[in-house]
């Protein structure tokens, strides 16, 4: 009994140091992965535990500024007030956005939207209920806080545009990105952030835009910020200001001038080449795009007939019509087919195989001489230069002048905006016809395929103002510029810059009685007529009554042009205008044109003491024919 | 072998003589290990865990002392009647338990909520003892002598098993299988047995194992298939220990704890948090602290004269081992997550007493090891 004891006694101690042994084993094992974990790969998971601690918030950069010449300002930022709601904190969304309803308007279609981007966020990251909010109702939600678990009322920045009609084309406007351009950067994807998506602030996106900063925080593992280090972190870096060459002032004035027509005028300082004013009408209120602008009120501007999302400026295509007549003369001197003194005499229409061309005066000019026939805008006279020129000369002359070239201001503008200038291969890759002297004709007159924008308009009447191949641009030039002398003589610059100043000073000029000056005491512009036709009244329809454009609908009433530059003595200002279907230039097209020379001539900052006086001078010339 | 010739002390003076004050030293410097980290588990506060878990902790340790100060005949006559009635509770459970999180674990009795499974730890322990403490030695590896313990044991470990709580089912089932080792069970029944556990345990895996089981073990084996899933808390415990490094981020300044991504750290992954904040070097202690009292239950044991209090004693050690051993080795991504709280440092208070009684058991057999209760004194005797 007793050896039996001792020996289930030996034996349970085996068993026992066997067990221990196990269990030393086993603790030797979790020792050994300690030792792994916290010396062996310390490292590795230190950086693991800092990307779990750490995170990085971005911080948006405040966007540039846009200033016209004078440094007023175009766009700038201010504070929007947002309401954003946090689910973890409010509980039910939809009883939270019913309580907060009481203070806010919160629509249908707002509430549905909300609740999709509550569903696919983190629960402790806003989502905005409302951007934009009033003031009033700002402070109202405030006030009522405590009574409004989860709401977060928040100060941000937004874009906003002071003078929206006049710039709307011009600067353009910002939007949130789109996903496909925002891709994976958080800062486009940044609900807050907006990119450029238009106008200037497209074009210019990369300086305004600035580059965000970031803050380090410390998250807990839900991601709430617990703490910001900001001796760690990078401050945003704003966007630099952007100037304009633009005149704010007569910028708005034109855009009201314009009106309700379906317009758009080019203005430029002949001798930099800078745009003065750019507008185009009827416009649009960029700041809707800023926060959104709902479909129903986007489908009606993009539906408008009279386009207002269209930069009529920079890419309304029209023939030039009779405002070409001042290059067709200068081309006709440079290749002396023609002298200054020699006459042509107007029937009132040539025959020309067996189609016959008309001069707009039925009647006829009788005999003309190249003064007179810019004067009186006589086509039969133009034929005959152009008849002489051939088309290969009258095209090289006007290419040099500016047409069918795409002149880049530095906004984005369509690639055809460049506008065409036939030419015979043109005409025999396009139709597979030959050139015929009936097109040459039709070019001679500023008819045909021609095809020229309001900015290219405005850069030939600054070239034939001054002779020289200025180049426009909407920023301001750094230093002096000194552009190439085109290659015509001075004598024949001044003949035909003669005949543009003889169509508003001197009796019978197309404009003398409408216009018949800028108004200013002592300051004498020069301009020139357009009416580009649209569609041709056919025998027919003239049997049937349809005698004149008022009998046609709007849509095929002709444009009508006009350009002009002042002081005839000095040129400083070129103005392109034209006024689509507005029937002939000399009656919708120039009288707005002049009024908007008149201004910037007022207005230009060298000459503005000596004729301040004449503003204030009575002034009715405008009620003219 | 002069604990033979010890005499067994009869009146309170001499118990507390005969205790042992080293290994009451080394459980009440865990608990404070315990105190210590809940403290900074609360951010530097008292509320809501340190505060109460001291005070269960003194509570636990008088209910420790006075359970060592019971002579050990009481225990073994107390062994059947509470193993049968820790089963009673468990069926009970099964009937008309509280569900919590998904388990019936808890049951309502009057005011007191409790886990039968816990009692059933020490009760089962008891059972055993006073089992083979009856059965002649040569009568172990017997049909009859295999096929009772079996039994004992399979009965708690499959009612623990069904509410569901494997950890505990897989505590309870090991501590009674390394009990049976330690009794005596031949060679020759242990080898088959454990190859016939292996295919067992292959074929449970496939076929019976409830889904978040399987998803249990699965997520283990790979962890980083499903960073935000099941396997994100082993992720971020290994990353919390990692970034610990030798001397850890400092005293309450555990970022993965403190910043919440460490799951559950008051209770199941409070090693963890310990790690990243003492370091290398502070889990290290503990760990050695553990073996200490392990080493020092050992010992106890193979002092013991009687059956009884040698199998009490190393039921209730190997409980506690692998307390130690699951808890650990699971933080560091060793075995499955399986809610295995680290014993005395971990928040919670069944399992508080339960480790408690359990030691408290191991202290009364050092006192009275010289004791040889008689055998076959009938089922209450």
């Amino acid at each position: 009994m007793r050896r039996d004891k001792q020996e289930a006694q030996a034996q349970f101690n085996r068993r026992t140091f066997m067990a221990g042994a196990v269990g030393i084993g086993a603790f030797a094992g979790i020792g050994a992965q300690l030792y792994n974990l916290q010396i062996l790969r310390e490292d590795e998971y230190r950086v693991l535990s800092d990307n779990n601690q750490f995170s990085f918030r971005i911080q948006l950069p405040t966007r540039g500024r846009i200033l016209d010449r004078f440094g007023e300002t175009i766009a700038e930022n201010r504070d929007s007030y947002r309401i954003y709601l946090i689910r973890e904190q409010a509980g039910d969304p939809v009883l939270a956005l019913d309580r907060l309803a009481r203070f806010m308007p919160i629509g249908e279609a707002r509430r549905e939207r909300v609740l999709r981007d509550l569903a696919r966020t983190p629960r402790f990251q806003p989502v905005t209920i409302a951007e934009g909010v009033d003031w009033e109702t700002f402070s109202r939600v405030n006030l009522h806080l405590p009574e409004l678990p989860g709401v977060m009322p928040d100060v941000g920045e937004v874009r906003t545009y002071p003078m929206p009609a006049a710039f709307a084309h011009i600067a353009g406007y910002v939007q949130s990105a789109p996903p496909e351009i925002a891709g994976d950067d958080p800062l486009l994807r940044h609900p807050a952030f907006r990119v450029g998506r238009s106008g200037v602030e497209i074009a210019r996106d990369a300086e305004l835009r600035g580059s965000a900063g970031s803050l380090k925080v410390e998250v807990n593992a839900f991601g709430r910020v617990i703490r910001e280090l900001p001796e760690q972190s990078r401050p945003a870096e704003p966007g630099r200001d952007v100037a304009l060459t633009i005149d704010s002032e007569v910028q708005r004035f034109a855009t009201e001038r314009l009106g309700t027509e379906s317009a758009s005028v080019v203005a430029l300082d002949v001798h930099t080449g800078e745009v003065v004013v750019m507008a185009s009408t009827p416009s649009f209120d960029p700041n809707l795009f800023v926060l959104g602008i709902p479909t129903r009120e986007f489908r009606d501007l993009n539906e408008n007939p009279l386009r207002p999302l269209f930069n009529k400026a920079l890419n309304g295509l029209y023939a030039p019509a009779s405002t070409i007549k001042g290059v067709m003369s200068l081309a006709a001197l440079r290749h002396g087919v023609m002298r200054p003194g020699e006459r042509v005499t107007c029937r009132g229409s040539v025959q020309l195989g067996n189609r016959r061309f008309h001069c707009w005066r039925r009647e006829g000019h009788g005999p003309v001489d190249m003064h007179e026939a810019i004067k009186v805008s006589c086509d039969t006279y133009f034929y005959e230069v152009a008849s002489r020129l051939g088309i290969e000369r009258i095209r090289e002359t006007a290419l040099e002048l500016g047409f069918g070239q795409l002149f880049d201001v530095g906004v984005p503008m369509l690639s055809q905006a460049g506008g065409l200038f036939p030419s015979p291969q043109w005409k025999r890759a396009r139709t597979g016809q030959g050139w015929s002297m009936g097109d040459t004709y039709n070019v001679g007159i500023g008819q045909g395929a021609i095809l020229s924008s309001p900015l290219q308009l405005a850069v030939m009447t600054a070239r034939m103002a001054t002779g020289r191949a200025i180049e426009p641009t909407l920023y301001p030039r750094q230093g002096p510029v000194e552009f190439p002398r085109l290659d015509f003589e001075d004598a024949h610059i001044q003949a035909v810059h003669n005949a543009h100043v003889g169509v508003i000073h001197e009796p019978g000029g197309t404009s003398y009685w409408s216009l018949g000056g800028l108004g200013i005491e002592g300051v004498r512009m020069a301009g020139k007529t357009g009416t580009s036709q649209v569609y041709s009244i056919s025998t027919e329809e003239r049997a049937r009554g349809v005698r004149s454009q008022d009998d046609l609908p709007w849509r095929l009433r002709n444009h009508g042009l006009f350009i002009c530059y002042a002081p005839a003595e000095e040129p400083r200002y070129a103005v392109a205008l034209v006024v689509e279907h507005g029937g002939g230039g000399a009656r919708s097209a120039a009288q707005p044109a002049r009024d908007i020379l008149r201004e910037l001539i007022l207005r230009d900052p060298a000459g503005r003491s000596g004729i301040v006086a004449a503003r204030q001078a009575p002034f009715d010339l405008a009620q003219g024919g | 072998m002069p604990v033979f010739t010890q005499t067994v002390p009869r009146d309170l003076r001499a118990k507390l003589f005969e205790l042992n004050w080293a290994f009451v030293l080394l459980i009440v410097l865990t608990g404070s290990i315990g105190i210590l980290m809940l403290y900074s588990v609360a951010g530097g506060s008292w509320d809501p865990w340190a505060i109460r878990h001291a005070t269960r902790f003194g509570a636990a340790l008088m209910v420790m002392l006075v359970v060592a100060m019971v002579p050990p005949r009481m225990w073994m006559s107390l062994a059947y009647p509470a193993y049968l009635g820790a089963l009673f509770l468990l069926v009970m459970v099964e009937l008309f338990g509280v569900t919590v999180m998904g388990a019936q674990r808890w049951i309502d009795i009057g005011p007191l909520r409790m886990q039968p499974s816990e009692i059933m730890k020490i009760a089962l322990v008891l059972a055993l003892a006073r089992y083979y403490h009856d059965l002649p030695l040569e009568k172990v590896s017997t049909p009859g002598g295999m096929i009772v313990p079996f039994v004992i044991i399979a009965l708690p470990v499959g009612l623990i098993a069904k509410q569901p709580d494997l950890g505990t089912a897989v505590l309870t089932g090991a501590t009674g299988a390394v009990m049976v080792f330690l009794a005596g069970l031949s060679w020759k029944v242990i080898v088959p047995g454990i190859v016939a556990g292996g295919v067992g345990a292959i074929t449970l895996l496939r076929y019976g194992l409830e889904e978040y089981q399987r998803a249990r073990v699965m997520t283990f084996l790979n962890p980083e298939n499903d960073p935000l899933g099941a396997g994100y808390h082993i992720m971020q415990s290994k990353i919390a220990l990692g970034s610990g490094g030798l001397t850890g981020k400092g005293y309450m300044q555990g970022t993965q704890a403190h910043l919440n991504f460490l799951p559950e750290k008051q209770t199941d992954f409070i090693f963890t948090m310990l790690g990243e904040e003492f370091g290398f070097v502070g889990g290290i202690a503990v760990l050695v602290l553990y073996a200490l009292i392990l080493g020092h239950c050992l010992l106890i044991a193979m002092s013991c004269r009687s059956v009884f209090l040698r199998l009490v004693t190393m039921g209730v050690t190997t409980t506690f081992a692998l307390y130690v051993f699951i808890n650990t080795a699971m933080v560091m991504g060793l075995v499955p997550v399986v809610g295995v709280p680290l014993p005395m440092i971990s928040y919670g208070g069944s399992v508080m007493f339960t480790v408690l009684i359990g030691l408290g058991l191991i202290l009364g057999a050092h006192i009275h090891r010289a004791a040889e209760p008689p055998k076959g004194a009938g089922l209450f005797g």
